[in-house]
């Protein structure tokens, strides 16, 4: 409750630095905007990733259907306010389509608006049937919707089928265009953030944890299990739809297996970020998404060619050797800095001897 | 403080649905009523044709040997599985349909003979989240807890003797400390009817004294009725008021801790000689 209050002035500055980089970062070097925008990203995924996997204990591998419906949900809005869909991908992007920068701008604002909405809804339509699920069975019955997603999109003429669409492209210098698309996804990072340090804070976080340990337990203590995670998996769902709108634009491109339901790529990076630096906390994620990130930058620019390989045995020896997370780690080997300590007791007698109704914070009540 | 109003203060909102005539019954009716209950579970009888009252206000004890339907009948009265024939009523409303979290937001709740709690959370934590749900929107979903809900976890902690540990995870508590979490979870919820399920096992014997004191303080100065499934037989015949037999899945005999301490049927059924 007074956590907030608690907090030094350091942890502040820490913010801000963090917010002044990340706004300034592209200017620095112009040539990382990209790689920098897909960091974000996939800090965002695993944020997501984690309200379910981590904080819920319920291991999501379908996440990514999310991100690719509000990819395709955003392209159908931006496209058919102002041209019909299905010629515009029969032409298949061969630029007899145009729109100017105020169509541009308002197809963009209303296809994140509509990816979020048709995320979040489908989020809590498909949680009614597959909470049912427990275990690896959830995890399959996920994995399976994106599949099905992808597959789907892929046979469907309307949205392109399997050549996909291409974007309007963003009126103005391309430097610019990436330097926006960076905008977004930073801002969209921040405010998963800024939501999930709220939520967990709320009575949100203590009923999902609560599913996590226990789960009947929950139930037996009246507990609206039903309604914590059909909700939580909307809030995860509601920023990868936004997120999913985004990346399209950035990528210019989007085709159903490898842009916008890819569910080996970016389907598996979502859990091992999240592996990596520790599920089930608030920093854990990032951590792990920075550092898994990097990796698999390295990997791809020195080891051309060996890049699935390495990260391959990255994946098998985080899951076989390192499965509580850097996070984890520490708060294995320091729990006193999580204020996980036995408190002195204050001068009350022994426990347990006053009657019920003893207050032992007496001195408090009041103020 | 306050516990004993809070509950009466809630008492409208758990009744929200229209009472049955049977409702309004007088302090002195039942608050549970179990009638010709009746579990089978594959071709194995766990409960036949039982029939028991639970008082308000009062210590009832269900015993029997292992294997005698004690926590079948447990689960059937909180709603964790259907039940094959019969009838369970909760102050007088009809709870067999229902299912476990229903019950639970109604004031009946129960713990487990082998003790759940929420491992990775600290006790506080434990605690806050165990705030009656009844009355709880969806906006209730988003707030924080109020100062008095912090105080309330922390006395009852002190009351269980754990206030120390608060701000240990519950998973690293001994098994016996775990126990009186889960206990304190429970009285968190303010229920009118806590179902205990063999508190004393793997407890400390030099800590039952103290459990026993604990459960019939929160029976005096709570006000919450007890149902207790207990092995030990010093521990029940200290507590009850009313004690009820099962063995084979039937109900074998009932009435005050005296009567079924002389009761032939009782001794014979734990002596194997049924």
């Amino acid at each position: 409750m007074n956590e907030t209050s608690k907090r030094s002035p350091l942890v502040w500055v820490l913010y801000g630095a963090i917010l002044v980089a990340g706004a300034l970062a592209p200017m620095a070097f112009p040539a990382y905007t990209n790689q920098m925008a897909v960091l974000w990203l996939m800090i965002v995924f695993a944020l997501t990733w984690d309200i379910l996997g981590g904080q819920m204990g319920y291991n999501s591998l379908g996440n990514i259907f999310f991100f690719g419906a509000g990819m395709y949900v955003s392209a159908v809005i931006q496209i058919g306010l102002y041209h019909n869909v299905s010629e515009y991908t029969d032409a298949a992007g061969s630029g007899v389509y145009t729109f100017t920068e105020t169509q541009y701008f308002t197809g963009i604002f209303l296809g994140m608006i509509g990816a979020a909405i048709f995320a979040t809804i489908s989020a809590f339509i498909l949680g009614m049937v597959l909470f049912g699920l427990r275990g690896p069975y959830f995890a399959i019955g996920t994995l399976g919707v994106a599949i099905a997603a992808g597959e789907l999109t892929g046979a469907w003429d309307w949205v392109g089928g399997g050549s996909g669409i291409s974007m309007p492209t963003f009126p103005g210098h391309p430097d610019t265009g990436k330097y926006f698309f960076y905008t977004l996804m930073f801002a969209l990072a921040v405010s998963v953030f800024v939501f999930l340090k709220w939520l967990y804070s709320t009575r949100f976080g203590h009923a999902i944890n609560a599913i996590r340990d226990d789960e009947e337990k929950a139930e037996g203590m009246g507990i609206h299990t039903n309604r914590y995670k059909r909700l939580a998996w909307s809030f995860s769902a509601f920023f990868l739809g936004i997120s999913g709108a985004i990346f399209g634009n950035m990528t210019g491109f989007i085709e159903p297996l490898e842009v916008a339901f890819p569910t080996i790529t970016f389907g598996i990076f979502m859990v091992v970020m999240v592996l990596l630096g520790g599920k089930g906390t608030l920093w854990g994620p990032i951590l792990g998404a920075i550092i898994f990130h990097a990796i698999k930058e390295v990997t791809w620019t020195y080891m051309l060619g060996w890049q699935w390989v390495a990260l391959g045995f990255l994946i098998v020896v985080i899951v076989v050797y390192f499965q509580q997370g850097i996070m984890g780690w520490i708060m294995d080997k320091k729990p006193e800095w999580f204020g996980l300590t036995i408190a002195q007791l204050e001068a009350q007698g022994a426990a347990g001897d006053g009657p019920v109704s003893s207050d032992p914070a007496e001195g408090r009540v009041g103020t | 403080m306050n516990a004993p109003d809070a509950r009466t203060q809630e008492a409208p909102a758990v009744r929200a649905e229209p009472p049955t005539a049977a409702g309004r019954q007088a302090d002195s009716e039942p608050i549970i009523t179990v009638r010709g209950v009746t579990k089978t579970f594959g071709g194995v009888v766990a409960n036949h044709n039982i029939s028991l009252d639970v008082a308000r206000g009062q210590i009832t004890g269900l015993i029997g040997p292992n294997g005698s339907g004690k926590t079948t009948l447990f689960n059937s009265i909180v709603g964790y599985h259907p039940i094959d024939a019969g009838s369970i009523t909760f102050e007088g409303r009809e709870i067999s349909r229902m299912r476990v979290q229903q019950i639970a937001r109604l004031g009946l709740l129960r713990t487990f003979q082998q003790t759940r709690i929420y491992g990775k959370m600290n006790c506080v934590d434990n605690m806050l989240i165990s705030i009656p749900h009844r009355k709880a929107t969806v906006l209730d979903m988003f707030a924080r807890h109020s100062r008095e809900q912090l105080e309330r976890a922390e006395r009852l902690l002190h009351f269980v003797g754990l206030y120390e540990k608060r701000f240990l995870r519950a998973g690293d508590l001994s098994f016996g400390q775990q126990k009186l979490l889960e206990f304190a979870m429970a009285l968190m919820n303010e229920p009118t009817v806590l179902l205990l399920d063999e508190p004393t096992a793997g407890i400390n014997p030099t800590l039952i004294n103290g459990l026993i004191d604990r459960l019939k303080r929160a029976n005096t100065e709570l006000g919450i009725t007890l149902l207790i499934i207990e092995h030990n037989m010093r521990v029940i015949m200290n507590m009850a008021d009313t004690i009820y037999c099962l063995a084979h899945g039937e109900l074998l005999a009932s009435g005050t801790p005296e009567e079924i301490q002389n009761d032939q049927r009782v001794i014979d059924a734990y002596l194997g000689a049924h």
